[in-house]
C-alpha cells in the first residue's frame, strides 16, 4: 500500500457514488427499535422501484438522537426521518423522485443538531463503518500515511503536546505528556492499548464512536505505535458491546488485508498489529492498572501506582494507555493541525467533548460540543429540558465516580476543573438529567451499590466502607437515621476517599458528598429524631435500629 | 512417563496424575471424549496457542458452547492452558459476565444502569421478580426462565431498555415486560 492506492481507493469510492444516498441508522440504539429490517425495507424498495442505479442505501453509525430511532437521512437533500418503520420505505424511497410522504421528519436544524461542532463524531452517520473504503474516501488513513512518511516520532509527540489534547476517559491527563514518557522509556518491546471498557452507567460515547467509526480508533493507536516505539496494540472492550466488538473485528480484518496493519505499513519499517481483547463484566477494568490484568488473563485487581504502566504496564513493558475518544481526536489533530485543535475549546480543556444526554430529558442521544459549553445550553437548549413541561433538578455527570450538579450550578461551562470544583468530574461524558421527582438520597444509595459490588475487594476501605456507606445511606433512605448516623457517613467518606487504592474507592463517596452539598436538605428531612438523648447504635447493628419502623 | 491420558490432553504436570487425582482427569476426558462442543473448544484454545494470558477469551468462547462453566469445564481450560485450577476458578468467579450455573431456557436481562433507573427500570425488575417470584439473579424452578440484571448495556438513548433473549427492546414498562415474559410461557419446551 503506497499513498496511491490510497488516493485511488478514495477516487473510486467517490466515483461509485450514486446521485442520492439514503443513509440508516445501524448503531446499537436505533437497532434495537429494528434498524436492519428498515434498512432491509429501503433496499427492497429501491431493488422494487428500479432505481438501483441511481440510490444507495447505505447503512452508517450514530446518528445522534438516540430517541427518534430508527432515523433515516437522505443526501443530498438534506432530509431527516424520524419513527422509521419498514413500512414505510417504500414511500421514503419515492420520495427521493419528487412524490410526498408522511414519514415523519425530524428537523436538522434543530438546536440538538446545529449547536454541536464534530471532530470525533464528524464521519458518525455518514460512513459506513463495515467498510473502510468508505473511512478511506473520507480522508482515513492520511494521518497515518503523513505520520510515517514525513513525520519523526518526536514530531507526533510534540504535534500532541501542542494540539493541548487531554485523556477523554476521566482523569484528563495531558495526552502529550504521557506518549512522551512512553516514548522516553527504553524497552525491546511497548504496547499501546485503548481502553474501550466504557462501565459508567448513562455512558455510551465509546460504544458509538466504535460502532460508527471504527477506523479512526484504529489509525490513532497505529499513530501512537509510532510516536511511542510500539509495535502491538490491544483494545480492551466491553463484553456488553457485542455490536462494537463485531465492527472492530471487521474493521481490523479489512486494515489488515489493505495492509495498514501489518509489517511495513506504508513501505515503512513500522509494523503494528492489533487484537481485540473482550472483558467480562467488572467495572474496576477500567482503571488502568486492573485493565492491564484483565488483558493478561486475571482477575482484573488494580495495584499501586507507581511503577505507572507508562514505565511497567502489560507483562512489565511500558504501556500506552488511551481512552477510545482519545485515540479518535488523534487523526484529525494530524490532518488539520495542532493549532487548529487547540484553538477550540477554553483554558486548559481543547478540543470538543461528546457527551452521552440520558435520563429524564426530551432529547436523549449523543453530543459533540466545544469544551467549555455551558450546561445549561446542553441541557435545556440541546437536550430540550425535562419532558411533559417538568424542571431539571439535577444532572449527573461522570457515572459512579461523579457528582449531582444542581440545576443552579447550571451555567458552569463544562471543562475539567469547573466540573471538578462543582465535585463532580468530566468523567468518560455520561450526563443524566435528573427531574423534581428524583429524590437524591435515593440516588446516592443507588451509586452506592453500584460501587459496593464493584469493589474488586483489594483494598479494605473500598471493600468495607463502600458497604458500611451503602447501609448507612440505605438507612437514611428508610427514614431509620439519626444525625449520628449522617454524620458518621460524612466521616466514611473522608476516609474511603483518602485511603483507596484506586479511583473506584477514591472517587465512590464523590455522589454522596456532592448530592450532600446541594441537596442537604433532602437528607436531614430523611432522618429521625435521637430517642430521649440516649446514645444512638453503632454502625452495623442496624437490627437494634428496625424496631420502630 | 506421561499418562496415557495426559498425553491426550496435552497435558505434563505429573503431579495432578499422581493417583487419587486421576478421577478428576478420568471425568474430564470422559466429557472430552464425547462432546463435540470441547472439540471446538480445542481448536479455538490452539488459535491463541494455548497462551494463559488468553484465559478470559477461553471463558467466553467456553460459555458460549455450554451455555455456563461448570467445575468440570474449568478443569479441562485450566489442565489445556496448563494453569492451576485455582486461577481458573479465580477468574471465572470475579467476572460478572461468567455463569457457573446452568440458565433457563429464556433469560431477561434488565438495565439498572443510571439513565434506566431514572427512567424506572426499578419498576419493571419488580413487576418481573413478582411474576416469576425469583430474585434478579436467579432461575425460575423449571429452569424456564434466568432473571438477571444488567450495569449498563450502554442503551441509555432508549431507556429503560430490557434484553429479552439477546434483544435488546425499548422503553419498556412493567406491562410491556410482563407481556414478553407470559409470552414465553407457553412456548417453552
Amino acid at each position: 500500500m503506497v499513498i496511491d492506492d490510497l488516493i485511488a481507493i478514495a477516487e473510486k469510492e467517490a466515483s461509485s457514488r450514486k446521485k442520492t444516498v439514503i443513509r440508516c441508522c445501524m448503531a446499537a440504539g436505533c437497532m434495537s427499535s429494528h434498524a436492519e429490517w428498515v434498512k432491509a425495507g429501503l433496499d427492497k424498495a429501491v431493488h422494487d422501484a428500479g432505481l438501483g442505479d441511481q440510490v444507495e442505501v447505505r447503512g452508517v453509525g450514530c446518528m445522534r438522537l438516540c430517541c427518534q430511532g430508527p432515523l433515516v437521512g437522505v443526501d443530498p437533500d438534506g432530509i431527516l426521518y424520524e419513527k422509521v418503520s419498514p413500512e414505510d420505505a417504500p414511500s421514503l424511497v419515492a420520495s427521493t423522485q419528487g412524490a410526498a410522504t408522511d414519514v415523519g421528519r425530524c428537523d436538522p436544524n434543530q438546536p440538538f443538531f446545529s449547536k454541536q461542532l464534530s471532530i470525533v463524531l464528524a464521519n458518525s452517520g455518514k460512513i459506513d463503518p463495515e467498510r473502510i473504503e468508505s473511512y478511506i474516501a473520507a480522508e482515513g488513513y492520511r494521518a497515518l500515511h503523513a505520520v510515517l512518511r514525513e513525520m519523526t516520532p518526536k514530531d507526533v509527540v510534540d504535534s500532541v503536546i501542542k494540539s493541548g489534547l487531554r485523556g477523554r476517559g476521566g482523569a484528563g491527563y495531558p495526552t502529550g505528556l504521557k506518549w512522551a514518557t512512553v516514548a522516553k522509556t527504553s524497552g525491546a518491546q511497548k504496547y499501546v492499548v485503548c481502553n474501550a471498557d466504557e462501565g459508567d452507567p448513562g455512558a455510551f460515547m465509546d460504544r458509538s464512536v466504535l460502532e460508527s467509526d471504527p477506523h479512526s480508533v484504529l489509525e490513532g493507536m497505529a499513530i501512537a505505535g509510532h510516536a511511542v516505539g510500539a509495535n502491538q496494540g490491544f483494545v480492551y472492550v466491553r463484553a456488553e458491546y457485542p455490536l462494537a466488538i463485531k465492527r472492530l473485528q471487521v474493521a481490523i480484518k479489512q486494515a489488515k488485508q489493505l495492509g495498514l496493519l501489518g509489517s511495513g505499513i506504508f513501505d515503512s519499517p513500522f509494523n503494528f498489529t492489533i487484537d481485540i481483547r473482550i472483558g467480562a463484566g467488572a467495572y474496576v477494568c477500567g482503571e488502568e492498572t486492573a485493565l492491564m490484568a484483565s488483558i493478561e488473563g486475571r482477575r482484573g485487581t488494580p495495584r499501586p501506582r507507581p511503577p505507572f504502566p507508562a514505565e511497567s504496564g502489560l507483562w512489565e513493558s511500558p504501556t500506552l494507555i488511551n481512552n477510545v475518544e482519545t485515540f479518535a481526536n488523534i487523526p484529525p489533530i494530524i490532518r488539520r493541525g495542532a493549532e487548529w485543535f487547540a484553538s477550540i475549546g477554553v483554558g486548559k480543556s481543547k478540543g470538543t467533548k461528546v457527551f452521552a444526554l440520558a435520563g429524564k430529558i426530551v432529547n436523549t442521544g449523543l453530543i459533540e460540543v466545544p469544551m467549555g459549553t455551558p450546561m445549561r445550553q446542553i441541557v435545556e437548549v440541546m437536550g430540550g429540558g425535562a419532558p411533559g413541561g417538568g424542571k431539571i433538578k439535577a444532572v449527573q455527570t461522570g457515572g459512579p465516580s461523579g457528582g449531582c450538579i444542581a440545576a443552579s450550578e447550571l451555567d458552569t461551562p463544562v471543562d475539567y476543573e469547573s466540573l471538578t470544583r462543582l465535585g463532580s468530574i468530566m468523567g468518560s461524558g455520561g450526563m443524566i438529567a435528573m427531574d423534581e421527582s428524583t429524590r437524591m438520597p435515593e440516588i446516592a444509595r443507588y451509586f452506592m451499590e453500584f460501587c459496593m459490588d464493584e469493589s474488586c475487594g483489594k483494598c479494605i476501605p473500598c471493600r468495607a466502607g463502600t458497604v458500611q456507606m451503602h447501609r448507612l445511606l440505605d438507612k437514611i433512605v428508610k427514614g431509620e437515621a439519626t444525625a449520628r448516623d449522617l454524620a458518621t457517613l460524612e466521616e466514611l467518606c473522608e476516609l474511603v476517599q483518602r485511603t483507596s487504592l484506586c479511583g473506584l474507592g477514591q472517587n465512590a463517596p464523590n455522589p454522596v458528598l456532592s448530592t450532600l452539598r446541594s441537596f442537604r436538605n433532602e437528607y436531614l428531612e430523611l432522618l429521625r429524631p435521637e430517642t430521649n438523648g440516649a446514645p444512638g447504635l453503632p454502625v452495623g447493628s442496624a437490627a437494634g435500629n428496625k424496631e420502630g419502623s | 512417563m506421561r499418562h496415557p491420558l495426559a498425553r491426550m490432553l496435552g497435558f505434563v504436570n505429573a503431579e495432578l496424575l499422581r493417583p487419587g487425582k486421576e478421577g478428576t482427569v478420568a471425568r474430564v476426558m470422559k466429557h472430552a471424549s464425547g462432546d463435540k462442543r470441547f472439540k471446538i473448544l480445542e481448536v479455538h484454545i490452539k488459535k491463541y496457542q494455548g497462551r494463559q494470558d488468553a484465559l478470559i477469551e477461553v471463558l467466553h468462547k467456553a460459555q458460549e458452547l455450554f451455555g455456563y462453566l461448570e467445575d468440570d469445564l474449568l478443569l479441562f481450560v485450566a489442565y489445556r492452558l496448563k494453569l492451576p485450577p485455582s486461577r481458573v476458578y479465580g477468574v471465572a468467579t470475579f467476572y460478572h459476565f461468567f455463569t457457573l450455573k446452568p440458565q433457563g431456557v429464556h433469560t431477561c436481562v434488565v438495565c439498572l444502569g443510571t439513565a434506566c433507573y431514572v427512567r424506572g427500570s426499578d419498576r419493571v425488575l419488580a413487576a418481573i421478580e413478582a411474576l416469576a417470584k425469583i430474585k434478579a439473579g436467579e432461575t425460575t424452578g423449571d429452569k424456564q426462565l434466568s432473571l438477571l440484571t444488567a450495569r449498563c448495556i450502554g442503551a441509555c438513548g432508549i431507556a429503560p431498555a430490557v434484553v429479552y433473549d439477546g434483544v435488546i427492546t425499548p422503553r419498556q414498562t412493567p406491562e410491556s415486560a410482563l407481556a414478553q415474559v407470559k409470552g414465553w410461557q407457553p412456548h417453552g419446551n
